[in-house]
């Protein structure tokens, strides 16, 4: 077997409750490594076949949380989260941060698959191979600080019982839903730790649908051996160093784009990007510091960044509103997208959503959506069971997302997510409203703009990639650059955070690959081979679709509407995306990676890469 | 040439802790050559999220553990002051657990043995990694007559002060 995995996976079957253990041979793992790799090709084995037909809230779609070799071991450990996306009605490898994975992997798992539904909801106990389904009746329905609170509890008292003998019992780690994940939203996250999340995707909404509420692990064993433990220490070692000399990153964190990138590099969504720049210092990282942080430092296991920082009011309106930092990209799409420029406001709504278990970046996106249709007078009061969706009025915002969550009045539709709510409202109101949703194949764009050309996303970074707007998976050349795709899912498939990886040489993380999986990978062979492998089978699932929506390349690989009009303000004004680019840019793409002219990878590629399978299944939409 | 070793001790100020666990995984690399959090003797709990500190052994004045012992597994280092156990002679009874103030000797999680901080014969990892990272929740310290069994506290009680410090009247919902 290859080092550094545990070696075997759980399989959940929540429709007769039937728990077992399943292998994954030496091959597969050399090829896919694990996490979005991996989960590709799960996915693409189990329901390639049928995927068009399959629908991803129904019991057939699978559910994954997989580690990869390097979690644990590559500073900033990670889970990656997966099956088919509710959102884009392909895969989405959604990671979040936080001690999961590492507890999964120290229980001897590498990774959990669930399939089918339960009638009642549950949650699943994982004490190494102590396994239960457990009863979650009384957990479902809480947000998400209870549900971690009240299962916390439980779990410890469980561990007590089970286990007298140890001593303190730390607490395990959890994954969860909240009340949005539970009614099947689209934009649901799948929580950890109060404000952890997995939101590109909609996997939330998957784990609702199972009727699952959260699973919770506590693993005792080791992190499974390692090929060289001493290459792997300096490794670890070479990565901390380089970050502990960025000592302004790891201040600040994302915390200082809130400010940053709208006025320096206006890119950041100021009212459903309508505009992307602003100079509102009110919405500088200093007064996220000085007014609302209270820890500087805050972090996941192994860690030398700990980006996040911790958030808390404790006066006034918005009191008892706990979350982390907020990160940038919270920061953004519950700020100044939704016109709201102060600190203690937007800790309120990221609060906020994540006790909902919403995604702060699909949700803000839809609702920033919704409030342009409010100004541009498409939606009325009315429409909106009486709320004055104004930009820049938080409690309306708050309502709003309520509304989302419960699945109540106008957030019935609105929880379908940008694309298909854009569609519903469009064909209510007979207007073509696709121009103000700001998205790429289903998926809301992350907070960071291409108009400007000055940020790091280039005009083919969402319209190209498999993973549709999600900022952290950008499409670009070359391909083993650090805006390629390829690499990106390097990171998502050994499961560790990039955010650790951005100051040491792009080589690294194949030397720290090597060390702990003793197995040889270069730079050039994952981006020839094993990488490409993994794009051609998340685009073939992309481009297969669902019952209810399928893309179209030639149309569908394109920037939103808006991000071709010229921006109207700031340092760059006029600047906006030229479409002939686009094309050029586009077509460059396709050659690199093997597709045709339509978007569709190729025959040879597919048969050089051994999918000869995949491209058995893509003659249907050729 | 060597330093005599002096009795030291860790100074701690948790409200500071990142939660990065890099005292755990610097811990059991040592003693373990392993990543292995749970043989740490060192544990960073986080019963509340916010809310992580690292929880090990304050080397009380009296060291009512070593007292415990049925089976004298249980000494303290001349040289470091730290409580050494001796794995051979270690029935993993766990009455060192019950002796302890804040519960802090846990069952190593393979071996029939109790794990306990041996101040690495005086020259601490967690500590290292800890001021590495500029997070400074521990401190190496000279060892002097001061009142440490002060700071023998379960995790739910110092997580209860953590919360009044870092969320108010506001933390008490999840506790």
């Amino acid at each position: 077997m290859i080092d550094g995995y545990a070696g075997k996976c759980l399989e959940v079957n929540l429709s007769n409750g039937k728990i077992r253990e399943t292998t994954f041979g030496d091959d597969i793992l050399r090829d896919y490594v694990g996490g979005r790799g991996l989960a590709a090709k799960i996915l693409w084995d189990r329901l390639g076949h049928k995927w068009e037909k399959v629908d991803p809230l129904e019991p057939e779609n699978l559910l994954l949380f997989l580690t990869g070799p390097l979690t644990g071991y590559f500073p900033g450990g990670r889970i990656c989260v997966s099956g088919k996306s509710p959102q884009s009605n392909g895969t989405v490898g959604s990671t979040l941060s936080g001690e999961f994975g590492v507890e999964l992997r120290c229980a001897g798992y590498d990774g959990i698959i669930v399939t089918g539904q339960s009638e009642k909801p549950v949650y699943l106990f994982i004490k190494d191979s102590d396994i239960e389904l457990r009863d979650a009746q009384h957990v479902w329905g809480k947000d998400g600080k209870h549900t971690v609170a009240s299962l916390t509890k439980e779990c410890r008292n469980l561990l007590r019982t089970r286990y007298p003998r140890f001593g303190e019992w730390k607490e395990p780690s959890m994954l969860y839903v909240g009340p949005a994940g539970e009614n099947k939203v689209r934009t649901a996250i799948v929580g950890s730790k109060w404000a952890h999340a997995a939101g590109y995707g909609g996997y939330g909404a998957v784990m609702g649908s199972k009727r699952l509420k959260a699973v919770v692990v506590r693993g005792t064993g080791p992190l499974p051996e390692v090929a060289d433990i001493g290459k792997v220490k300096r490794l670890i070692n070479r990565v901390c160093a380089d970050v502990y000399e960025n000592e302004l990153w790891r201040r600040w964190g994302t915390g200082s784009s809130g400010y940053e990138v709208g006025a320096k590099t206006s890119s950041e969504p100021v009212r459903n990007w309508q505009e992307e720049w602003h100079d509102e210092k009110s919405f500088g990282v200093d007064k996220f510091e000085n007014r609302v942080w209270m820890k500087q430092y805050w972090g996941d296991f192994g860690c030398p960044t700990t980006c996040m920082k911790l958030s808390c009011v404790k006066d006034g309106k918005y009191k008892g509103a706990i979350t982390d930092n907020p990160d940038y990209e919270m920061q953004a799409y519950l700020g100044p997208n939704l016109g709201i420029f102060t600190p203690e406001e937007n800790v309120f709504l990221t609060s906020l959503l994540d006790d909902l278990g919403l995604c702060g970046i699909q949700t803000g996106n839809v609702m920033g959506f919704t409030a342009e249709l409010y100004q541009r007078k498409i939606l009325t009061c009315n429409d909106l069971d009486g709320l004055e969706l104004e930009w820049g009025n938080t409690e309306n915002f708050a309502a709003l997302a309520r509304k989302i969550a419960y699945r109540e009045g106008i957030g019935h539709i609105l929880a379908e997510g940008i694309y298909r709510a854009a569609v519903k409202i469009g064909k209510m109101k007979e207007k073509n409203l696709l121009p103000y949703a700001v998205q790429s194949k289903g998926v809301g764009i992350g907070a960071h703009g291409i108009r400007s050309g000055k940020d790091y996303p280039e005009i083919i970074s969402y319209a190209c990639s498999v993973q549709g707007g999600d900022h952290t998976s950008t499409a670009g050349l070359p391909l083993d650059g650090g805006g390629s795709e390829l690499m990106e899912i390097f990171n998502d498939s050994g499961v560790y955070c990039n955010f650790n990886g951005f100051s040491v040489p792009r080589n690294t993380r194949f030397e720290f690959y090597t060390a702990v999986t003793g197995v040889k990978l270069t730079r050039k062979e994952w981006v020839r081979t094993k990488a490409l492998k993994v794009l051609q089978l998340q685009r073939a699932m992309l481009l297969l679709g669902g019952p209810d929506l399928k893309w179209a390349p030639r149309k569908h690989d394109d920037n939103p509407p808006r991000f071709y009009e010229p921006l109207p303000s700031g340092p760059y004004k006029g600047k906006a995306t030229v479409k002939q680019d686009v094309e050029d840019y586009k077509r460059r793409y396709y050659k690199a990676v093997g597709w045709d002219r339509e978007g569709i990878p190729q025959r040879e590629t597919l048969n050089r890469l051994g999918l000869q399978d995949v491209d058995k299944v893509l003659e249907k939409i050729r | 040439m060597k330093r005599k070793k002096e009795p030291i001790w860790i100074a701690r100020e948790l409200s500071r802790c990142s939660g990065c666990r890099k005292c755990e995984i610097a811990c059991s690399l040592y003693h373990e050559n392993r990543i292995w959090p749970t043989a740490s003797r060192i544990t960073v709990f986080m019963l509340v999220p916010g809310l992580e500190f690292p929880h090990f052994c304050v080397q009380c004045e009296d060291y009512p553990c070593v007292s415990s012992c049925p089976v004298n597994a249980l000494s303290v280092s001349k040289e470091t002051a730290a409580v050494l156990v001796n794995n051979k002679t270690c029935i993993g009874c766990g009455k060192c657990i019950d002796a302890c103030p804040g519960r802090i000797p846990h069952m190593h999680p393979k071996e029939k043995r109790i794990v306990i901080c041996d101040l690495c014969n005086g020259d601490p990892q967690c500590v290292k990694v800890c001021r590495e990272g500029n997070w400074n929740v521990l401190k190496t310290v000279p060892r002097r007559e001061m009142a440490y069994k002060l700071y023998a506290r379960k995790p739910d009680e110092i997580t209860r002060d953590l919360s009044i410090k870092v969320y108010g009247e506001i933390g008490e919902e999840y506790l």
